[in-house]
């Protein structure tokens, strides 16, 4: 189903209603991701920032509500369809999430050589390209019970990106990595969208990433269960009418 | 229009690198190949440079190939002019850069010659021996604290894993036991019936239900239904670190997980190979009433004759014995399990067998045991 919509606009969340059963998590949920945004979800800790990535990548159907990508809407499109828009898609999980039983390499290497035709060769190294974007340059032979966890984390990372997605969903990325390799990080992901176009959705809390990347944004409320603020976060954090948004943003110290 | 190279070499010590089109991951584009052969053939080369003015479009499949000029590059000890590449590429392979390569490749390197193989799993059979008894030694110890009444655990889990593996376990217990009393009774009885003996039916399933199959086929049930829950329970605590967790607040893993899975396996066997008895004798009975031609009492009178306590007392005991060494071996299993997926499924493997091992090692074991005792 093509709706009538910007061609900027890459993700449209309209009207959207998130829940677990008769639990509800979030509700009329507005929002628009344009083409190259850094997009960042922000709320407290439970509203419901995993859950709504869970539903923009596929993983649950909305109560109600739809996603547009690209203003097809997911929910209403055959498995086919479906398909097709998540091929575009890279996904890092709050966990981490790697596959046990395969070393690091085979992790980044899977997407690689299910979905592309390139020689067994050709995909080491572009794994070990991936790896070393996000500083593991060398532990191509590691399982992930042997890496730290922010180590995992980054792996994650060089699986998400392995086939140079249009959208990037990350959940919380920079939790647990130390501040030059979260810098480090905060770079790749500007490279990724000014270089390749990428669209970057992205879960944090990290305040210092939000305001050096963000450039769009929506406000998760625990206790209204709706959003309640979205733009820019810098200009949340100076002029938003919300003192909890306000709040948020300084740090709590308002 | 896809990938193009073009090697130029406008000076003695320069290699000028001409790219150009379309360098996806997905199209087609010439390698790095070509410029390791004029790095190894041309050993003057001090200099590589760039020009990408007529690059159409380009993604990871550039940058893969930037990644290998640049390690040739290192390798030859050559400069690199990185100012002809386009921005984002240049800065994208900066941070490819920005860590150098952890140096321990070869960790998981070269396989070990056949003979070295063997060796390396005999002496981890070896080694594998000190650390069943280290554990036997905490069970024990646990077992003590339990009867002196300071083991922690929780009373509550101890009732829910006896449902889980006492009543949820019935209904393939009967299943199990009511074929083997069947085929037992039909087998016995088509020889019986040829010397008109056919009521000795009765004494054949009785005996043989109680004091053997009984015991045995519960045994195997429960290590592939049990032995191998308890398995991928604690393997999967294991992988998430949940027993780390009880160890570093104190709590015994061994009494917290170990002691009630045992202590409920060790309790509901003996029910379970009292109820497979009964189970496999009322399927000798339909057999004997429905093909035989032998009355239901008669059945009942000839059972009652044949049994004794002893015989009832034998299967129990063998069952419980079965029982504790299931539990023992899927929660030995568990702990010993490794931190991935693979070694939730190795465990669980594992444990199925070494419980069936551990069984039929017992059930010989008893047999003589018995023999000799003249029970
Ligand atoms: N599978 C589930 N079934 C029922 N409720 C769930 C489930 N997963 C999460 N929830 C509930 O949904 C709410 C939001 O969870 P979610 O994981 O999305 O939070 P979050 O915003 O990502 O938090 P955090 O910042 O801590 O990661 C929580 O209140 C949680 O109780
Ligand atoms: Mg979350």
């Amino acid at each position: 189903m093509l709706q009538n919509t910007n061609p900027d606009d890459h993700i449209v969340a309209q009207d959207l209603t998130l829940a677990y059963g008769d639990f509800i998590i979030q509700h009329d949920l507005n929002f628009t991701v344009r083409r190259g945004d850094i997009f960042i979800v922000m709320g407290g800790s439970g509203c419901g920032k995993s859950t709504l990535l869970r539903h923009m990548i596929g993983l649950k159907a909305p109560a109600s509500g739809r996603v547009l990508f690209a203003g097809v809407s997911y929910w209403e499109s055959s498995p086919a369809e479906q398909q097709r828009i998540k091929r575009g898609f890279g996904t890092s999980f709050q966990s981490g999430a790697l596959w046990s039983s395969l070393t690091l390499a085979e992790n980044v290497a899977l997407p690689l050589g299910e979905y592309t035709d390139l020689a067994p060769a050709d995909i080491t190294e572009v794994v070990s390209l991936k790896l070393a974007l996000v500083g593991l340059a060398g532990f191509e032979d590691f399982y992930p019970s042997e890496i730290s966890g922010g180590m995992q984390k980054r792996a994650a990372l060089a699986r998400a990106i392995a086939l140079d997605p249009e959208i990037l969903f990350f959940d919380e990325p920079s939790a647990g990595l130390d501040p030059i390799s979260s810098r480090r990080l905060d770079d790749l992901i500007l490279e990724l969208r000014d270089s390749l176009g990428t669209t970057i959705v992205m879960v944090t809390h990290e305040l210092a990433s939000i305001f050096a990347i963000g450039n769009n944004s929506v406000f998760l409320d625990t206790e209204t269960r709706t959003m309640i603020a979205s733009g820019d976060p810098k200009m949340l954090r100076d002029e938003s009418t919300d003192p909890g948004v306000r709040r948020f943003l300084n740090r709590g110290e308002i | 229009m896809s990938g193009q190279l073009n090697l130029q070499f406008p000076g003695p010590d320069n290699l000028h690198v001409v790219i150009a089109g379309s360098w996806l991951l997905t199209d087609s584009h010439p390698s790095a190949g070509d410029i390791a052969q004029q790095l190894q053939s041309r050993s003057d080369i001090r200099r590589i440079s760039f020009d990408s003015t007529d690059l159409t479009q380009w993604d990871s499949g550039l940058l893969t190939f930037l990644a290998r000029v640049y390690q040739l590059a290192g390798k030859h000890n050559i400069d690199i002019d990185p100012g002809g590449l386009p921005d984002g590429a240049r800065r994208m392979i900066n941070l490819a850069m920005a860590v150098p390569p952890h140096e321990d490749t070869g960790k998981h390197g070269e396989k070990l010659p056949l003979i070295e193989h063997i060796g390396e799993k005999a002496l981890a059979m070896w080694r594998a021996a000190p650390e069943m008894l280290h554990f036997l030694g905490e069970v024990t110890l646990s077992f003590g604290r339990l009867f002196r009444g300071t083991a922690q655990f929780r009373r509550s889990d101890l009732m829910l894993i006896i449902e889980d593996v006492g009543p949820h376990a019935l209904p393939i217990v009967s299943l199990i036991s009511f074929l083997i009393g069947l085929i037992v009774a039909y087998m016995g009885a088509v020889q019986l019936a040829q010397f008109g003996a056919q009521i000795y039916i009765a004494n054949l399933v009785s005996l043989g239900m109680t004091r053997e199959m009984g015991a045995l086929m519960t045994g195997i049930i429960m290590a592939g239904r049990t032995g191998a829950a308890y398995a991928a329970q604690l393997g999967t605590m294991q992988v998430n670190e949940e027993i780390d967790a009880f160890r570093t607040m104190g709590f015994n893993p061994i009494d917290f997980l170990v002691l009630p899975r045992m202590l409920a396996l060790v309790l509901v066997m003996p029910l379970l190979v009292l109820y497979a008895g009964i189970v496999g004798i009322t399927a000798g009975m339909f057999v004997a009433v429905t093909i035989f031609d032998i009355s239901t009492f008669e059945y009942y009178q000839q059972t009652v004759r044949s049994m004794a306590w002893t015989h009832i007392w034998v299967g129990v005991i063998k069952g419980t014995v079965y029982g504790m060494l299931i539990a023992f071996a899927g929660c030995l299993r568990g702990m010993q399990c490794g931190r991935s997926a693979q070694a939730v499924g190795e465990a669980t493997t594992s444990a199925v067998v070494t419980s069936i091992l551990f069984i039929v090692i017992a059930a010989s074991l008893l047999t003589i045991l018995f023999q000799q005792l003249g029970i």
